[in-house]
């Protein structure tokens, strides 16, 4: 069933929703214990009186207006009120510290912004100086704001209680409701700064078409109506939210729940029970990482019901959720059996009662974790997209699930692999360009309108894509062998026990790599292992846990020797970092993405000494603390030797 | 939160006056000939070194020790023996060194204990959770929220407080004063035993509590960052003896404060 808008922007299709489904819930957000709501009727008259509001602080067509803060209600009626009045919404992240903040505000001149609360005001305030064009502050919780100068600071729902006010009156309520009208599709809906693994954010300037034609695809493929309903806990700024929790959400009609806390999600998400699931690896990791943590406390009929159905789901559930008619009877009963007594409480655990389909990118997912998940009669599947694209390029169809690929391109995207192996696309979500940087736009963009997604990947003879890792990422060793860095981290991270991992080896004889311990799994592990320790890093050094980490390499390794042509890929001597690769250090992106160049450079020493032979090295590390205060952390880090297999596969020529 | 506006009396100046109070505990002298006063709206900080009295000033002021002699004048009106009870029906509520919840009880039940005080239903209505119980009930409930979205616990809500870390306790114990509507808040070393960040997030919550609500604050801290950075003034004791009376910056440079509690033995040596 093919979904094509009847409108042509965001504001109208809100207001074609107060006249379809007037009394449907299209928001909830839990707040003082209990899921406040307001129906399509109600957000429309909100975010009309909002738009009014606004006006009268001077936001007019083209001006910028930042949003910052968690998934709340009146944060995304924020974007419908500037794009309403043919303002430019610039939603940012909110975890940002203040100086990335300022950087993209400045950059996208912005004049007024929107945040969540004093945390957020303090943000601003103390950067304001670094944006001259930043006029007006607006504020949704009130909290210790109180004896702040209120010249340029307004409390949200005042604004919005003065267009309510204006609207009062019909001339004015027309001139607004005219103000509506004026949009077009070819308008700029919105700029969604990119964290980027390198340099400076960049701005993705998309219109009202290309988000709506990329919502249109999404509610198409998965058949999603006003009845679905979906939680809304990732990162406003990131496209992925947007086009899931603000575009479908208005083009569907379905209800957009917002968490009471960030805290809260895995509960709510429970409590609503959302048919549709968005969520990075990092999310499914967890639940599982928990749920098993907890199992091992179960009592020993409880654990042992558990192994059982679990072995019986992997071999079995995943053919079942596809459709295989090969299953017997029997094990369709025992697989009936195993879902009154565990698949379905785990399903409700994790707040998956009523899904329809879920899905996760971002990451690469590891296929055991895939599996579970599809095994226990969660329909999961991959998709792969980008900023640039409004999100889809590629997506699993239904009953063509394969945890190795990220599917088939979507309906409407065009797929070319150049002959350096980066993959390149083209559909009616394709961004504008980036703002104020037309040099990078033309570098992104080919003259013929497909975009290089900067990805090396190739086509499995069934048509599906493989995305290997970043072109300019991939390497070669030495010997000439190639060097997937990700598709190394990502083998040693589907290990519950190692969190992050950084691999290294262009250009140089051979593979070393930096690993992050996972301090819920191992923690937990050296709980019932007796292993003592009293800090993170003590933990991370101590010489059962390079055991056990070693093990888990030295099983990447023999999995790489199995593959064609990543046998030279093999890890031969690794190292437990000391901290946490944090985004506030800059070490990751705030889509907690690895910046590899960035910690080479920052631990130089220790990677000298992965490569010069010695069993220990000094490390000494600036920190920096959320409140933006630097200390450092200093330590003896070792350094662990691996044995190789023999590579057994063959070589694959050209891969990247 | 609405409606919970100080009441403005004439008397504007001292919410609390504690005049020529001492306290003995047979030949020990807990407190001697100790006076001072809190006024509305201030947050005050009693400190001094270890067994220097505040704990005792702190039992005094809310009716759980009597004064030997002296006595405490609060919202007007003078007393020399009051019970716990009627200090907490009068708008004086607490916190504690140690905390004192109870522990198997979730963070939601804890802190709705701290409206006991304004529940009036009868227990057989209370029995049944039914009628004017319930009514009450939900009303109350509504307040407790407010406190649970103010100290951001929203996660904790239905978890034994028994299983919390301490510095959330403290926090819930906090929630427990609040939810009395407090004239007075008296705080026991609110930041005992945490960490640098939960010690900043508890001072923005105390400051926040005092500008949102207007609750009048005593408090007794050891780290003298924190008391410097969030009191309006500060009284000196030590072996139960007032030294010094006066805003941070006064205190600090008196001379027997420095003597008495900052240490004279330490100086020269600065780690």
């Amino acid at each position: 069933m093919a979904v094509t808008a009847r409108e042509d922007t965001f504001p109208k299709l809100i207001a074609l929703n107060a006249q379809v489904r007037p009394a449907r819930t299209a928001f909830r957000h839990k707040d003082f214990g209990i899921w406040q709501s307001w129906t399509w009727r109600d957000v429309h008259e909100n975010v009309r009186a909002y738009a009014a509001g606004l006006q009268t602080l001077g936001l007019a067509r083209g001006d910028k207006l930042a949003i910052l803060g968690a998934n709340r209600p009146r944060l995304y009626w924020s974007m419908a009120a500037a794009q309403w009045l043919g303002a430019i919404p610039i939603p940012v992240y909110a975890d940002s510290v203040a100086d990335e903040i300022a950087y993209v505000l400045a950059h996208a001149e912005v004049t007024h912004a929107v945040v969540q609360d004093q945390e957020q005001v303090d943000k601003l305030l103390s950067v304001i100086d670094q944006v001259p064009t930043l006029v007006h502050i607006l504020y949704d919780k009130d909290r210790g704001l109180r004896d702040y100068d209120h010249t340029r600071l307004h409390a949200l729902d005042t604004v919005i209680e003065a267009g309510r006010e204006r609207c009062r009156q019909t001339d004015i309520l027309s001139s607004v409701e005219a103000e509506c009208r004026k949009g077009s599709g070819s308008d700029l809906a919105i700029i969604l700064y990119t964290s980027g693994t390198t340099g400076r954010p960049k701005g993705v300037m998309l219109t009202h078409d290309n988000v709506i034609k990329a919502a249109e695809i999404g509610c198409s493929f998965d058949n999603l109506t006003d009845t679905d309903e979906i939680l809304a806990y990732l990162p406003i700024a990131w496209v992925g939210d947007h086009i899931f929790s603000y575009a479908q959400g208005i083009l569907a009609g379905f209800c957009v729940n917002c968490p009471e806390s960030p805290e809260t999600v895995a509960e709510d998400r429970r409590e609503i029970g959302s048919t549709y699931v968005f969520a990075p690896p990092r999310v499914f990791e967890n639940l599982l990482t928990l749920t098993m943590v907890r199992m091992e406390d179960a009592s020993a009929l409880k654990r042992q019901m558990f192994a059982y159905f679990l072995a019986l789901a992997n071999r079995v559930g995943e053919r079942i959720l596809n459709g295989d008619k090969e299953v017997s009877a029997w094990d369709r009963g025992l697989y009936g059996i195993g879902n009154a007594l565990v698949y379905g409480p785990l399903r409700n655990r994790f707040g998956f009662t009523r899904i329809k389909v879920g899905y996760t990118a971002g990451e690469a997912i590891g296929p055991e974790l895939f599996r579970f998940y599809r095994s226990i009669g969660v329909n999961l599947k991959q998709l792969y997209g980008q900023t640039e694209a409004a999100i889809y390029v590629t997506m699993h169809p239904d009953g063509e699930i394969r945890a190795d690929t990220v599917g088939r391109p979507a309906p409407q995207v065009e797929i070319r692999i150049d002959e350096n192996g980066e993959v390149l696309y083209r559909s009616p979500g394709v961004f504008v360009g980036y703002y104020k940087d037309p040099q990078k736009t033309a570098e992104t963009k080919t003259s013929d309108g497909f975009v290089r997604s900067g990805d090396a990947g190739f086509f499995d003879p069934d048509g599906h894509l493989k995305i290997i890792d970043r072109a300019k990422d991939v390497g070669r060793l030495g010997d000439g062998s190639l060097f997937p860095p990700k598709y190394i981290e990502n083998k040693l991270k589907f290990y519950a026990n190692i969190k992050e991992a950084v691999a290294f080896g262009d250009k140089r004889d051979a593979v070393a790599c930096f690993i992050n311990i996972d301090l819920v799994a191992v923690g937990n592990w050296a709980e019932r292992n007796d292993v003592t320790y009293a800090s993170y890093q003590e933990l991370a050094g101590h010489p059962l846990v390079y055991d056990l980490i070693a093990r888990h390499v030295d099983e990447v390794n023999r999995s790489l020797a199995d593959e064609p042509g990543m046998g030279g890929a093999q890890i031969h001597r690794f190292l437990i970092l000391h901290k946490e690769l944090d985004a506030d250090d800059g070490e990751l992106t705030r889509t907690q993405k690895v910046r590899r160049g960035f910690i080479a450079e920052r631990y130089a020493t220790l990677i000298a000494a992965l490569y010069d032979g010695t069993q220990d090295a000094d490390v000494a590390t600036e920190v920096t603390f959320e409140d933006g205060r630097k200390g450092t952390i200093s330590a003896r880090v070792h350094i662990r030797d691996m044995t190789l297999y023999p590579v057994t596969a063959t070589r694959l020529e050209s891969a990247a | 939160m609405n409606g919970r506006e100080m009441p403005v009396t004439v008397d504007v100046a001292s919410l609390l006056a504690v005049e020529n109070v001492s306290l003995s505990f047979g030949g020990v002298k807990a407190l001697s000939d100790v006076s001072f006063d809190i006024r509305r709206g201030e947050i005050r900080a009693i400190i001094g070194p270890n067994g220097a009295g505040k704990t005792s000033m702190l039992n005094c002021i809310n009716g759980f020790y009597h004064p030997t002699q002296g006595s405490i004048t609060f919202n007007g009106e003078r007393r020399r023996r009051m019970r716990p009870s009627a200090a907490a029906a009068g708008g004086i509520a607490r916190t504690f060194q140690n905390v004192a919840l109870f522990k198997g009880m979730s963070t939601l039940d804890n802190i709705m204990t701290g409206r006991s005080l304004k529940m009036h239903s009868g227990f057989f209505w209370q029995l049944l959770r039914h009628g004017p119980a319930l009514k009450e009930e939900t009303a109350h409930r509504r307040v407790v929220e407010d406190i649970i979205d103010f100290l951001e616990i929203q996660h904790i809500r239905r978890i034994p407080v028994g299983k919390l870390p301490y510095g959330l306790q403290k926090r819930v114990e906090l929630g427990r004063a609040l939810a009395m509507e407090p004239q007075l808040l008296l705080l026991d070393e609110p930041m005992a035993g945490m960490n640098l960040e939960e010690k900043e997030d508890m001072s923005r919550f105390i400051l926040d509590v005092n500008q949102h609500f207007g609750t009048t604050i005593a408090l007794i801290e050891h780290d003298m960052g924190v008391v410097m950075d969030l009191s309006d003034r500060v009284v000196v004791l030590e072996y139960g003896r007032k030294i010094a009376d006066g805003t941070p910056q006064e205190v600090k440079r008196d001379e027997r404060v420095v003597a008495a509690y900052l240490g004279l033995a330490h100086e020269g040596d600065q780690a």
